[in-house]
């Protein structure tokens, strides 16, 4: 692979899984409790 | 308990917001995922394709998703109820996706049946040394034309799709769509990364890799690369023609959906991802072992499925592992996504007639499957599948989401009480940039998506069909979509369904 194609592979991931990540964290702290409705008919 | 509660359990409702999140992402995790994303990045500019995707991704994908988000939690009803309780005028719209959800339930079930044969195929590498061939010829027995003509092959695994499916509805929100979700989601990415894995260790990956994130900056500069990237976000994310909707009008009222929409977003971003990786290291390998450029050996859609994965199966050490693992990817990817299709149009036909679920999901579903197995198990199946998809997704997604996003933005000026709305228990703001992504960015990218595509099929009938297969199942099936949603949206509610006075009973459970 070249230089270019292995950054923007890598710049690609980073940005991607590294903001669900941050995402996922962000709703763990700051979403409330992982509570629903609790019922189905 | 107000008469609003009582119809929120009625209707059903996911358990937590994980269940939520998780069913999101079954229904945005689909077929494009795997076979369109991959190519729509190589052929938009290599590594450079990053760009314009992960900006169409948060100034379109993700506020589009959240102003679906706002409209079903809000109003809590599917997406005629829901448009219905905006503004009795835009119900139509609800009806015109529903419309949609219909039309392409009913040949996503086809694809799904492939894949299950094919994954069967994998371990005996069926198609011998001509997989194109044998996808047409004997596997399809695809005709030129129209033609009744049953084929088994497809029939017996299309009926086990909808045998499977219906069972799923009838369970209902939490114990069929819920719990599909739950099992099926982290089955496919186990599933998934172990395929990428796997088409990782294969000589000429690398190569494969390289055809795929080498940035071809020029790209940046033609408008084309642009709209295809708006285009493979909307139409990725599952949002604009009521799924999104549906969903989060199943979710509990405290529930932060600014937060869970952007896991939602990213998962679906960070799963096409893992796909393009996985399908550019495969192709990788199979064209240095053929000894040619990666550019020759390129493909999506069916093609990249069903005769490039063959072939490189049939090539490959260890194919028929790789074989179950991408075939059985599709198969979970796919029926994660049909169930929430057909949930938009379960749910609004409950909510209109106060059906018990049971036999709403009957009265949906078993028709739907009489028309796709009548029009998808026989030797013209593929010809009106590649229409049908083509034009409801052109002229039906993409066309009632533009009127959506207008209707909302311009129409009701609804922005400002959805944002009031999530921004009650939302972990991110939403304030005036919503308002002018939503509408103003989205509404001009989409239409000019939208636009490009009018004009290519005005010019050259698309790939090359009969002009009255193109009427017939291209822009008839598109219109009618948009007739019945019109006529739909003018017939009476219930009397005991809350439409015009639902605002106030929905202030009074708001207020603190």
């Amino acid at each position: 692979m070249s230089g270019a194609a292995v950054a923007m592979m890598i710049v690609s991931i980073v940005i991607v899984w590294g903001g669900l990540v941050a995402a996922i964290i962000n709703l763990k702290r700051g979403g409330g409790p992982d509570s629903g409705a609790h019922r189905d008919l | 308990m107000s008469a609003t509660t009582d119809a929120e359990k009625r209707r059903g409702a996911f358990s937590s917001r994980t269940v939520f999140i998780l069913a999101a992402i079954g229904s945005a995790v689909g077929l494009g995922n795997i076979w369109r994303f991959p190519y729509v990045a190589y052929e938009g500019g290599g590594g450079a394709f990053m760009v314009p995707y992960i900006v169409a991704l948060l100034v379109a994908g993700l506020p589009f998703l959240l102003m679906d988000y706002a409209l079903g939690h809000r109003f809590r009803g599917s997406a005629p109820l829901t448009f219905a309780r905006l503004r009795r005028w835009t119900e139509g719209i609800g009806w015109w996706q529903v419309a949609i959800c219909v039309a392409i339930a009913v040949y996503y079930a086809a694809v799904i049946a492939w894949s299950i044969r094919y994954t069967g195929f994998s371990l005996t590498q069926a198609w011998g040394d001509d997989p194109e061939s044998f996808l047409m010829n004997d596997f399809l027995q695809r005709s030129s034309g129209i033609s009744f003509d049953i084929v088994p092959g497809v029939l017996v695994p299309l009926t086990l799709v909808w045998v499977v499916t219906i069972a799923i509805m009838t369970l209902g929100v939490q114990r069929g769509v819920g719990a599909t979700a739950v099992v099926f989601i982290p089955v496919l990415l186990v599933a998934f990364t172990a395929l990428v894995v796997q088409a990782l260790l294969l000589p000429g990956a690398a190569t494969g890799l390289d055809a795929l994130f080498t940035p071809q900056w020029a790209a940046l500069l033609e408008p084309g690369v642009w709209g295809a990237a708006f285009g493979q976000i909307f139409f990725s994310l599952s949002v604009g023609f009521g799924i999104m909707i549906t969903y989060s009008s199943y979710v509990g009222r405290k529930t932060d959906m600014p937060g869970s929409g952007l896991v939602v977003g990213l998962s679906n971003s960070g799963f096409e991802l893992l796909a393009g990786i996985g399908v550019f290291a495969a192709l990788g390998f199979l064209a240095q072992a053929n000894g040619v450029q990666v550019t020759e050996v390129v493909a999506s859609g069916i093609g990249l499925a069903f005769v490039v994965f063959p072939t490189i199966i049939s090539e490959a050490p260890a194919g028929a592992l790789i074989g179950v693992l991408f075939f059985g990817s599709l198969v979970l990817a796919g029926i994660t996504s049909l169930v929430s299709i057909l949930e938009v149009v379960i749910s609004a036909v409950r909510d209109k007639f106060e059906l018990t679920r049971v036999r709403a999901t009957l009265v949906v579903t078993v028709p739907a499957a009489l028309v796709s197995i009548a029009f998808f198990s026989t030797a013209s199946g593929l010809s009106v599948l590649d229409i049908v998809d083509h034009f409801v997704n052109q002229y039906g997604i993409l066309l009632v989401a533009v009127v959506s996003t207008l209707a909302v933005a311009w129409g009701v000026r609804a922005l400002p009480e959805l944002a009031a709305h999530l921004n009650r228990s939302g972990s991110i703001r939403l304030g005036r940039w919503w308002y002018v992504l939503v509408g103003g960015v989205i509404p001009v990218a989409l239409t000019f998506v939208l636009v490009q595509q009018l004009i290519t099929d005005l010019r050259t009938p698309y790939e090359g069909y009969p002009t009255w297969m193109l009427a017939v199942f291209g822009w008839g099936v598109a219109v009618a979509a948009i007739i019945f949603g019109l006529i739909a949206g003018r017939t009476r509610w219930r009397a005991d369904t809350a439409v015009e006075n639902f605002e106030t009973e929905q202030d009074l459970e708001d207020a603190p």
